[in-house]
This record gives structure tokens, sequence and C-alpha cells, in this order.
């Protein structure tokens, strides 16, 4: 059993919660997943991981409540436990196995969209660390479902929010706001890294391959088991077949099949819509 | 004459009500029944049996000892060569070793040593847990990885002489490839495998699911910062193969590792439990291996209507005899001597139906089986919704990838001696990750040997 430590909702429906697991937390690295089941009945659920801290021996995962799965998680509170929380799974980003010399030339702009900014801190932290500058567009439908901009703050070399309404900093899609830093303020980026929604991530790259600008994102596909076993995340790259578990979640976003990929996503929606229905149901009993 | 007794029938639920729920296929014999079976045996001189056993149990002692009433003894007999009687029992291919070598065999039939041992095994289950006495703790630590058939006969040995021994699983069950992949109707599992990991916690073996090393932990960080001064890899061989055809990445495409997992590990056919599993209407199966057979019952069970494509013919069929049988009782087609060439799918991405093409038997290739070869313009369609591809698996890299100095074959099987020794001293191995694919009782008496090369090898140092 892994106990929940601190559990706080940073916007409707997303929540953030800091689990005990001393093994996972010694060994994650930013780009690392994990995968966890809330009881005996649940699903395993891969999540991205959002911290780490050795010290204390603790993860942080940021979850918005989807599936039967998810919302069960969420209902926990401190103190409680989850049954199962296996990881760090999946490869670390590619630069913490970069050199210094690699690393200190160049500039990185990271676009985070909804649920998928907790994940783009630790990589942004970690940079932050080892002296790279990186900027960093987080981008949400409106101002209340931002996440983890005071966090962001701190580590990005500069941060820009982008809201499709508006209501918060740059008013559009983070694609416009990309075109924008490049176009606008001249901006130079040797990498781009994309985490969000599929979509997002689908023009992100469309957007980024005009400037010939290297992306790589970060794949939420389907899973099982989480280490190869299943073969349910399998993608498309480059018309290769990829499992995202253990060959993966990032990879070159101008060579994955993001059509597949939001089809395969989609492959047991219609029967999480059903424990979805029954779950709540249950919920309105007591 | 001994032998004029025919085979003793073995109770079996009836075909069409277990086609439609995942109870135990086979109800087993009771004592009489198996005292009766063992007395055809007729004790050879030159047993053939016990050379045809990978691990050599003494098959005519344990038959003697139940015929004399003596199950105590029996059991006796079959520990000393083999810790999961239960078990192999059930999932042995026992046409293609112990009875296949069977003298009744060749003008009658075999004695059901397949049921007797697992009519033995399942005796000592009931009885006999008890008594596990605790060996004396020596004080040297070794880590297995993997709690699979391997990791637990490994455990067991090592524990029983006095090891203090750790079981690091990936996975949130303990089992291995005994819960999520084979299904609960061939091998129940709270019945059996759960009492066999009890076993092994009496005997003060720990447990640590939710390890995956080479990710969680490391072979080296086990060595270097947690005190193991060796370590058993039984990690297994996991990783599914698909045909790499035309349309493999359609909704509606699965592994066998897969769609097992889902109905067997995480219960998705039980209404209680929240993960989804897609059956349709009509699923096709491609292989002819146990998990081709594991894979199209489950199917059926699941409501759908199931058939089996294999490329060669029947008779060429990998799978053990008595699935094959039973699957053809609970009403599964086989369309022998048919190999797929594409995956058909909608305008929107999910699967319409299977083209294949219909194959002929030509020369023995280098397994001494006839090679399918394709007829020409034999093109035809099965229209399906759900295709299920149980190719065979093969062993996951990550250790190797993690561990400096562990050396694979090309395969990507991790070499091992004959002892289990790999290229990393103190690092044995044993079971699928050293052979592929392969069976439970080799799995099992690899983690055996391994577990008496750890013992001698902690002891020398």
């Amino acid at each position: 059993m892994f106990k929940i430590v601190e559990k706080s909702l940073l916007a409707e429906n997303i929540y953030k919660l800091r689990i005990e697991a001393p093994r996972v937390a010694h060994s994650a690295l930013p780009g690392q997943f994990v995968i966890v089941r809330v009881d005996e009945q649940g699903e395993r659920v891969p999540l991205t991981i959002a911290d780490f801290d050795k010290e204390d021996g603790t993860v942080t995962i940021v979850i918005q409540t989807i599936g039967a799965s998810t919302k069960k998680l969420c209902v926990l509170n401190e103190g409680d436990s989850i049954a199962d929380f296996a990881g760090p799974l999946g490869n670390p980003s590619e630069f913490v196995h970069m050199s210094a010399e690699e690393l200190a030339s160049r500039r990185y702009l990271f676009v985070a969209g909804g649920v998928g900014t907790a994940p783009v801190y630790p990589q942004v932290k970690w940079l932050h660390e080892h002296g790279v500058k990186a900027d960093v567009i987080i981008g949400a439908k409106t101002a209340s479902m931002l996440i983890y901009t005071d966090e962001m703050a701190k580590v990005a070399d500069n941060l820009y929010i982008a809201t499709d309404d508006g209501s918060y900093g740059f008013k559009g899609m983070v694609t416009a706001k990309i075109k924008d830093l490049i176009d606008n303020e001249g901006k130079h980026y040797d990498e781009c890294v994309a985490i969000g929604p599929m979509i997002m991530m689908k023009f992100v790259t469309l957007t980024t391959r005009e400037y010939e600008l290297p992306t790589t994102v970060s794949l939420n596909a389907l899973m099982v088991d989480g280490t190869g076993m299943c073969g349910a995340c399998r993608v498309s790259v480059g018309g290769k077949i990829y499992f995202t578990c253990v060959d993966g979640p990032e990879f070159d976003g101008h060579q994955v099949n993001f059509d597949e990929a939001m089809r395969r996503q989609a492959m047991y929606r219609s029967q999480e819509t059903q424990a979805n229905e029954k779950h709540n149901h249950k919920c309105n009993c007591f | 004459m001994a032998n004029k007794i025919p085979r003793v029938a073995v109770r079996e639920q009836d075909a069409q009500v277990r086609a439609t729920n995942f109870e135990e296929v086979c109800y087993g014999y009771n004592l009489e029944e198996a005292q009766l079976e063992a007395s055809r045996c007729l004790n050879c001189k030159n047993p053939r049996c016990v050379a045809a056993c990978p691990v050599n149990i003494n098959i005519p002692a344990f038959i003697h000892h139940l015929v004399e009433g003596n199950l105590r003894a029996a059991s006796d007999v079959i520990l000393e060569d083999s810790s999961l009687p239960s078990i192999c029992g059930r999932v042995c291919p026992q046409e293609t070793q112990c009875e296949g070598s069977c003298i009744l065999g060749i003008k009658g039939e075999a004695v059901a040593i397949g049921k007797l041992e697992r009519f033995v095994g399942d005796w000592c289950l009931d009885n006999d847990a008890e008594s596990v006495a605790k060996a004396t703790a020596n004080g040297h630590k070794v880590a297995v990885i993997g709690s699979g058939p391997s990791g637990l006969a490994c455990a067991s040995d090592l524990a029983k002489m006095g090891y203090d021994v750790t079981v690091f699983e990936a996975l949130h069950k303990l089992g291995g490839v005994l819960v999520y992949g084979i299904p609960e109707f061939r091998l129940p599992k709270e019945k059996i495998v759960a009492r066999e990991i009890d076993t092994l916690r009496k005997l003060g073996v720990k447990f640590e699911t939710d390890v995956v090393v080479g990710r969680t932990i490391t072979i080296d960080s086990l060595m270097d910062d947690e005190g193991f001064e060796a370590v058993f890899i039984g990690s297994g061989a996991g990783l599914p193969r698909f045909m790499g055809i035309e349309g493999e990445n359609l909704n509606g495409v699965v592994s066998a590792n897969e769609f097992l997992t889902r109905a067997n590990l995480m219960r998705a056919y039980d209404e209680e439990y929240d993960t989804p599993i897609y059956v349709g209407k009509r699923v096709v199966v491609v292989g002819g291996g146990n998990v081709a057979m594991d894979a199209v019952r489950t199917a059926k069970r699941l409501g759908a209507e199931a058939t089996i494509v294999y490329r060669r013919s029947e008779a060429e069929l990998p799978a053990r005899r008595e699935e094959v049988h039973h699957a053809k009782e609970e009403g599964i087609e086989f369309r022998m001597l048919t190999n797929p060439t594409r995956v058909l799918g909608s305008d929107n991405g999910w699967v319409t139906g299977l083209n294949c093409v219909e194959m002929e038997l030509g020369e023995p290739d280098e397994s001494g089986r006839r090679s399918p070869v394709e007829k020409p313009g034999s093109d035809f369609t099965i229209e399906c919704d759900v295709v299920i591809m149980a190719l065979g698996t093969s062993p996951n890299p990550l250790l190797k990838q993690t561990t400096k100095g562990l050396e694979t074959n090309r395969r990507g099987c991790i070499v091992a001696s004959e002892e289990g020794a790999t290229s990393r001293e103190g690092v044995y191995a044993g079971g699928d990750a050293v052979t592929g694919a392969a069976t439970v009782i080799l799995a099992m008496g690899a983690g055996r040997k391994a577990a008496k090369a750890i013992d001698e090898y902690i002891k020398s140092k």
C-alpha cells in the first residue's frame, strides 16, 4: 500500500496527490511515468510524474478525473492509501543523458496543455537545476483551468500563459503563441517539448514543422501493464510500430501518426462511459 | 492384467455450460478414481516416463505409493523433483512428455500421469501445507526477480536451505504467467496459485510487488546497496510479437497477452472490476499454441463466436492436446492451413475482417515440421471485429539494458549455463527469460537448478 501524504485541488476536477513511494522517488527522472491502481477492483492507470523528492521519498502525480478509476482515486484523502504504485516506467527525457557542454548552448521551448502541464514541470525544473534555459508556454481553455503556474514561474526562463478565451495572458491557442514568439519576438529554439492532449500535440508538431524545430512529444497511450507485456500502447512513429511504455513515452513528434494514436486512445471509450455511469450510480446510493 | 483396465475418464464440467463461465474445466480424480487409474501403471523396470519428464520425477514410485494409499509418500516423491505439482499436473503437455512415453500408450491409452500428479499435488495443498517447517536462517540474502514458475521454484528451494529470499514482482499480483496468462478455467488462481505462494510465505520468503527491476531498482543496486549476495532472474518472456501485416494497429487488434491480462489479471470479465475488455461479436485468434487456445476460449466465454486461424495443420498445433480437445467441445471453430495477410478496417479504423490465404504443407523445416506454403490465388476474408495475435513472446530487454555485462543472444534471451550462471558473477537466470517462451515445468526445473548453483556459489565465497 502507498500512502497519500498530501492532496490538493488544483482546478476543477484536477487533483494533486503526493504519494509515499520511496523506491520510485529514488529512481525517478524527468519524462517518466507510474502505473497506479487504486484498489483491488481498479484499473492500472498510467500517470505522468509531476514531481519527486528523493529525500522524503515521495512522488507527486496530477490527475484529472475522467474514468471510474481516476474518480475513485480522487475521492481518497490524505492519510488514505492506494493499492499499487509502480514505477518509474518508460525512458527518461533524452536531455538527462546529455553532457553539460551539450546542454549549455541549447534553448528549449516547452509547450504544456491542461493536465500535461504537470509532467512538464519536472523537466523544466531539472534543466533549471542544470543551468539550462527553457521557455514555457502553458495553455488552458480559461484562467481557472491553469495549473502549476507559480511553480513553473520559478524554474522557467520565460513563462507565457495562453488561454483560449483570453481570460489570462495571451488570447489564443498555444500554437499561435509559438508563432508569436518565433516570428514577432525573434526567439530561437533548438528543441520544442510538447505535452498535453493528443490533439494539442498534433497541432504543435504541425506548427513547429514549419520552423523545422525538432519537437518531442510525450504520448499518453492506453496501457495495461506498462512494462512492455501487452502492446495496448502501440503507436506508429516514422511508419514503424513502437510500444509507448518501453520505447517511449517520448517520441519525435514530427514522426508520430497522431490520427491513429487518437483513434487508438478511444478504443475503450464506450465501455468507459458505461463504467463511469455505473460508478456514478453507485456513489449516488450513499 | 493391470493394463486391461481402461484409462479412468476424468470428470469435467459440461462443455455447453463451461463455455459460459470461468470455473475450472476439469474436476480431477477423487481418491477412488486416482487409485484405480494408478493401478494401471506397469511399474516398468526401465521407466520411459521418467526419462521423458523434463525434471525426471520418479513417476512409477509416486504412483506405487498412491496405489497403496500412502499419499504422504507419493507427495514426497514428487516434491523431490517438482515444487509445483498441482500446477504442472494441470498445465504440462503430458502427451509429449511422460504420458507420450508410457508403454501402455503404444497399444492403448497411457496412464493419466498428469491427472495423478494433480491429484497428489492438490492433496498436498489440502493436507500438508501446515507441516512446512521454516529452515534455520543462514544469514545470506538472495533476490529473485519475477514470481512466475522459475522464480517461485528457485525461492522455495533457497528458503528451504535457510536463505533470506526476497522475490520482486513487477505486477501487482504474484504468480507471473500463472496469473496474467493462464486463465482461471485451466488453473484456478485462489485455489491453487495463491496457496502455492502462501506455502512459500510460510517458508519465510518475502515478496515485494510493484517493483520493476531495471526501473524501480536495478540488479546492481540490489547487490551493491541492499546486500543481496546473488540474484536469480526469472523475468520470463513477456513481450508479444505481432505479424507486421497491414492493419495491425486498427482498433480491435490486440495481442493475446493484452486480451488475457485484461481477463485474467485485471478480471475484466467480472462486473465488479473496472478494467474494460473489448470482445465484439466475432473473434479470430491467430496462432496454435496454448496461449492461442486460452485466448480463443476466453473470447468464447465472454460471448463471442470464436475462431482459431493457424498456418499449419492440426497435427502441428503446439498446444496441449487436451486444450485443443476442450476448445472443440466448447464450440471453437478451427481453420487450419490458413495464414492472415491483412487486417481489414472500417473508415473509422475498427476491424471488420481478416484477409487470409490458404496454405499447404511443403518440405520439413529446421524444426522438423513441414513448413506451410501459400496456395496461389486462394485469398479469402473472414469477417470479424476482433483479431487476437497469439504468435509467441520474447524476453523483456529491460534487464539487459540496465545491467552492465549481462549477455543475451540475438533473440534477446539471457545467456546462461545449464546451472543458470550468467555472464555476471552472482547473477543466475532460468525459465523463459533464458529459453524464450517454453513450459512451466522447464522453468520450474531451471529455477531449482539455479537455486542449487546459487547455494554452491555463496558457500564457496
